[in-house]
């Protein structure tokens, strides 16, 4: 398919003349054994058309029934967005005719979510914390899955007929959606995108659900409007549907904001519509327009009988609720002493786990940061690779730092250390007596090396018995080469002195 | 007095993805109406102050457990289907996109 | 025992004969398909007929009574089921087109508990298209006739299993209202049928017609006989969310003490709006004589109003064809059924559903899908459904009056006996007016019951309906029971020996 030709408005001029509102609409598929509303299993890449049952297949005479471990999900999703637990909703007949809606309507909460007026604080990459507000997040089920063959692009247009696969048809969903977001000037794909990535991070620590973008687990849909000032009313938006990764969110925006204002700027008007996401183009292209697409004659699901969550039981989740990603910055934050800019290195790096369970292995804090900052950082730099993917883990760091804190080896050797456990070596420990490493302790043999280099430089000795001390490190200094840096230059310093009648 | 006209009729059936003849429309215009009259009486007493009912017996929280079932077997299902084609339902063409 | 002679017991008997083995079940079976063959080329009762299930079914009940198995009371009784009630491997069509030499995968919960109680499935009966009528005559495959008069309508929607009963082609049904679907055709035939209680008897498997609305139940001769089959196929289902997760009321007790005759101290309440002018003088007389009989049993007579009933009907016409405008949506040639492709342009997925939709559905079906989307569709739903939804409301307020007053309620089932095959297809509102009496037990989800209770003027049956409060169908069996034993004692014997004898084939 050719791209039609588009006038696009520089991103920086864009957002120079209009103030961009975004609103986004995440589907997540939940993690649950079956599906929404029958028994049928939920398997990812199954045979096609063998995880169905009567009511995934929308057969006659087949009925729905809630799968409560999803009602007991979507509630978990809707406290971990601060929202209302509803204390009574239902699900709604959405009547549309697609051949991959197998009962031609989807079963979906309509006008009474499970959980309502909730907020994300999502934290961009300078540390800034932007507020998105939560207007719902209500449950559904996901439709089957077509596949168009013939014509020549594989695409819908041309296809001569399509095969359809029910497998994904009634997997659960939770679909949560923003208020209008403004105040993000130009920094609204950057909201977008950290806003997506945050649910994301809070649907796997909720473990809702596996959130793999690449598997469609979580699809997000962006509401893109510009309007002349921040004070300006809303402008008209368009809906860009099926945005599936990180990236694309934010590209997605960027060009629906340059878009949008070369139609403004041209003294046009943006049509409401439906657009499409072109992964590999970076653009969006108009949906095709359906004459009936608003009249979706929703009515509640006579089948099904109102969901009303107890204040029991809605405590009890909240109370089972793991600790939530934003919460744990800031309190590992606090507990750790790090610096805000310190912390936001440490997430950017993807270091915080690493870190925390160095923690947990014994080392401090600040050592713990000092190794996956540093040194690790360094190495996975050059490596290409991501921290968490380097050959030493958590516990490795967290003993080697224990044997510096025991004395066994200076920084120095635990660099070399650590070098070997990088290299598949072993342990830290194993590396150290395989390489000899650990600093020399034996007061003795210290004693005859320094009483060697004493000899050999009467000179500083004398100065040393006169009081000048700085003149100390050049004696350290020899004794740390005598003993190829094995030595602890602290222990080595004292006996000096004492050798000589100083007071240190 | 017509309530629901011919065009409306046909706009309803193309909601209702139902291809009607002309006859049809022309026959429905004239029966819808006189139910549509028959109904209008609801109004009457269908006041505000009324709560709707849409079960008839109350209940809530009817649950599933989160345990699979083993699924239908694909060869039955499709047997039964119009067409099929490796494990799937064949379907015409689809020209829009939702 | 002479073949013949099987088909008039009551399934009650014949089940008591298979247990004491002076029967078996193959010779019972054999018997009732023998009499299909010969009387349903003029009845039509039946539009798909499984000997050789029934006939397998019946060996191995034998086979099972044989070795000593503690069956169930009901096993080896062979039945017949509404083509509505989906069926593994047996054609289930709802008598719509669309759904012609449909072989569903799986079994409705009633369906699997009829198998597993082994009671033989005969065959599935006629039906209006969809349960869509109250005669039978919206079958997508032919009409079926009364056999009291081959000339006049069964009763619908489920007049198959009404005609099939009456017929002595098979000793039990399967039904389902709606709206009267089982009531109505029981009365015009002089059979009795059951509505649970909403949410009694579970609805997986059964094609939707409109979901708050639909139940299943027994169809059969006796009162007896529907309390027997009412405790094989009721009770809670976990498919179906809107079952009730309680166990049934003793309703095979509640129906053999009603068969005392015994009456005392139940108040039994008539609906003043449920009788007088437009029914018909012969069926008003006979409700008074049951009444008669009834207050000489020791019940107290009360009269009760209930002052919405008359806005029943109209709510009914609005939730019905709501619910099932999307219910119907799921048939559109994509998945299983009907496909037609249009005759002229593209053959997209839209305009083959269009088309298979447009010559697969009936004109009652397409009738009342196109009312549903347009009373569902933007702008209306509040004026319409909501608003019909607020009159379910208010019906089930007076009801509740009413049942402070009366233990049960009692009507006429029908304003008339049988009309003519034809008389009122034109006419879809006079059609409709039929299931005025029988609209307001659906929409308030309590049960109810049609006994019949004579011959109305010009020979025809008419029935008795007895409306009991939700989760008291208890109450319907032994009322129902009391009058039939009442009944039979002044006639001296069952109504349905005043049918002709029909000729066969």
């Amino acid at each position: 398919m050719s791209a039609p030709t588009v006038s696009l408005v520089e991103y920086d001029e864009a957002v120079a003349r209009f103030d961009p509102v975004i609103g986004i609409e995440v589907h997540v598929e939940l993690g649950t054994r079956t599906k929404m509303f029958d028994s049928a299993p939920q398997t990812f890449g199954a045979e096609p058309n063998t995880a169905v049952s009567p009511v995934s297949l929308g057969l006659p005479g087949a009925l729905p029934v809630v799968n409560g471990t999803a009602v007991e999900y979507a509630i978990r999703i809707g406290l971990a967005l601060n929202c209302q637990i509803a204390e009574r909703c239902r699900f709604a007949r959405k009547n549309y005719f697609y051949p991959d809606v197998p009962k031609n309507f989807q079963t979906s909460q309509y006008d009474e979510p499970i959980a309502f007026d909730g907020y994300l604080d999502v934290e961009l990459e300078d540390g800034t914390v932007f507020r998105v507000e939560i207007e719902r997040a209500h449950m559904e089920e996901d439709a089957g899955k077509n596949t168009h063959v013939g014509g020549s692009t594989g695409r819908i247009h041309g296809a001569e007929y399509s095969l359809v696969d029910y497998n994904r048809a009634g997997i659960p969903l939770v679909e949560i959606v923003t208020r209008p977001i403004t105040g993000a000037g130009t920094r609204a794909p950057e909201v977008a995108r950290a806003y997506v990535q945050a649910l994301r991070d809070i649907f796997r620590t909720l473990g809702v659900s596996e959130a793999r973008m690449e598997r469609g687990n979580v699809r997000a849909d962006v509401n893109l409007s510009l309007r002349p000032t921040p004070q300006s009313p809303l402008g008209t938006r368009t809906e860009t549907k099926n945005v599936n990764s990180f990236r694309s969110v934010e590209r997605a925006v960027r060009y629906e904001v340059s878009r949008q204002a070369a139609i403004l700027a041209g003294g046009g008007t943006v049509v409401q519509e439906t657009r499409h996401w072109h992964e590999d183009t970076g653009i969006t292209t108009p949906g095709r327009v359906k004459s009936d697409a608003e009249d979706y004659r929703y009515f509640p699901e006579p089948d099904l009988v109102p969901v009303a969550p107890s204040r029991e039981w809605v405590e009890a989740i909240r109370a089972s609720l793991p600790e939530l990603p934003g919460d744990r910055r800031r309190r590992l934050t606090d507990e750790w002493g790090y610096s805000e800019p310190e912390m936001r290195d440490v997430l950017n790096a993807g270091a915080l786990d690493l870190i925390e369970a160095t923690v947990a292995a014994g080392a401090t804090p600040a050592a713990a940061r000092k190794w996956w900052m540093g040194e690790l950082a360094r190495t996975a730099k050059q490596r290409e690779v991501d921290l968490a993917d380097l050959p030493v883990t958590p516990a490795q760091v967290g003993e080697l730092q224990g044997l510096v804190d025991a004395g066994r080896i200076n920084d120095k050797l635990a660099r070399q250390v650590l070098e070997g456990v990088l290299d598949g070596e072993g342990s830290p420990e194993q590396v150290l007596v395989a390489r000899g490493l650990e600093v020399v302790s034996d007061d003795g043999a210290l004693l005859a090396a320094i009483d060697d280099v004493l000899a050999a430089q009467p000179d500083v000795a004398d100065r040393i018995r006169g009081g000048k001390l700085q003149a100390v490190g050049a004696i350290v200094g020899g004794v740390m080469k005598a003993t190829r840096g094995q030595a602890d230059a602290g222990r080595v310093r004292e006996l000096i002195l004492s050798r000589l009648g100083v007071e240190g | 007095m017509s309530t629901i006209s011919r065009d409306e009729v046909a706009r309803v059936a193309g909601l209702a993805r139902i291809d009607l003849t002309s006859d049809e429309l022309d026959r429905l215009a004239g029966e819808l109406d006189v139910i549509v009259d028959a109904v209008a009486r609801v109004g009457e007493v269908a006041t505000p102050d009324v709560p709707a009912t849409s079960h008839p017996l109350p209940m809530t929280n009817v649950f599933r457990e989160d345990v699979p079932e083993p699924s239908l077997v694909v060869d039955e299902i499709l047997a039964a289907a119009p067409a099929a084609e490796g494990g799937r339902f064949v379907v015409p063409q689809i020209l829009e996109e939702d | 025992m002479s073949a013949t002679d099987l088909t008039r017991l009551t399934a009650a008997d014949l089940a008591g004969r298979l247990a004491a083995g002076e029967v078996s079940s193959v010779e019972a079976t054999q018997a009732h398909l023998d009499r299909i063959a010969a009387v349903d080329g003029a009845v039509h009762a039946f539009l798909h007929v499984d000997a050789e299930g029934a006939l397998a079914t019946a060996r191995d009940v034998d086979a099972r009574r044989a070795a000593g198995e503690d069956l169930h009371a009901l096993a080896g009784v062979p039945i017949a089921v509404k083509d509505i009630v989906v069926t593994r491997g047996l054609p289930t069509t709802a008598g719509s087109r669309i759904l012609e030499g449909w072989l569903p995968p799986y079994d409705a919960t009633i369906t699997t508990r009829l198998r597993e109680a082994g009671l033989p499935i005969l065959g599935k009966t006629n039906m209006d298209e969809f349960a869509m009528g109250s005669s039978t005559e919206h079958s997508a495959f032919g009409n079926t006739h009364n056999p009291w008069d081959l000339d006049r309508i069964p009763g619908g929607s489920g007049g198959g299993s009404a005609a099939a009963v009456a017929a002595y082609e098979a000793p039990l049904a399967i039904g389902t209202d709606t709206g009267g679907s089982i009531r109505q055709p029981g009365a015009v035939t002089g059979t009795v049928g059951v509505k649970p209680t909403y949410g009694g008897v579970s609805r997986y498997g059964l094609i939707a017609l409109a979901s708050s609305l639909d139940q299943a139940g027994p169809v059969t001769r006796t009162v007896l006989d529907s309390a027997l089959l009412h405790e094989v196929i009721g009770g809670h289902d976990p498919r179906d969310s809107t079952s009730i997760p309680e166990p049934l009321p003793a309703l095979v007790d509640a129906a053999r003490r009603g068969a005392s005759g015994d009456l005392t101290g139940v108040r039994v309440g008539v609906v003043t709006e449920l009788g007088g002018e437009g029914y018909q003088a012969g069926v008003r007389a006979r409700f008074e004589e049951s009444l008669e009989l009834l207050r000489g049993a020791g019940a107290e007579i009360v009269e009760v109003s209930c002052p919405h009933f008359t806005y029943a009907l109209g709510a009914y016409y609005l939730i019905l064809p709501s619910e099932a405008s999307s219910n119907l949506a799921k048939f559109d040639g994509m998945r299983f059924g009907l496909r037609v492709e249009p005759t002229d342009g593209p053959a997209t997925a839209e305009r083959v559903m269009a088309a298979t939709r447009g010559a697969g559905f009936g004109d009652e079906v397409k009738r009342r899908i196109i009312l549903g989307t347009y009373a569902l569709s933007a702008g209306y739903y509040d004026a319409y459904y909501g608003s019909a939804q607020k009159v379910r409301t208010l019906i089930q307020r007076d009801f509740a009056a009413a049942f402070a007053q009366a233990d049960v309620l009692v009507s006429p089932t029908a304003p008339t006996t049988a009309f003519r095959l034809g008389e009122k297809l034109d006419d879809p509102l006079a059609m409709y007016l039929n299931d005025v009496a029988t609209i307001p037990a659906n929409l308030a989800g309590v049960p109810g019951m049609s006994v019949p209770n004579g011959l109305s003027d010009d020979g025809l049956p008419v029935g008795l309906q007895i409306l009991a409060p939700a989760k008291a169908d208890d109450r319907l069996y032994r009322v129902g029971a009391a009058l039939e034993t009442l009944l039979e004692k002044t006639w001296g014997a069952p109504l349905l020996s005043r049918a002709p004898e029909l000729e066969t084939a």
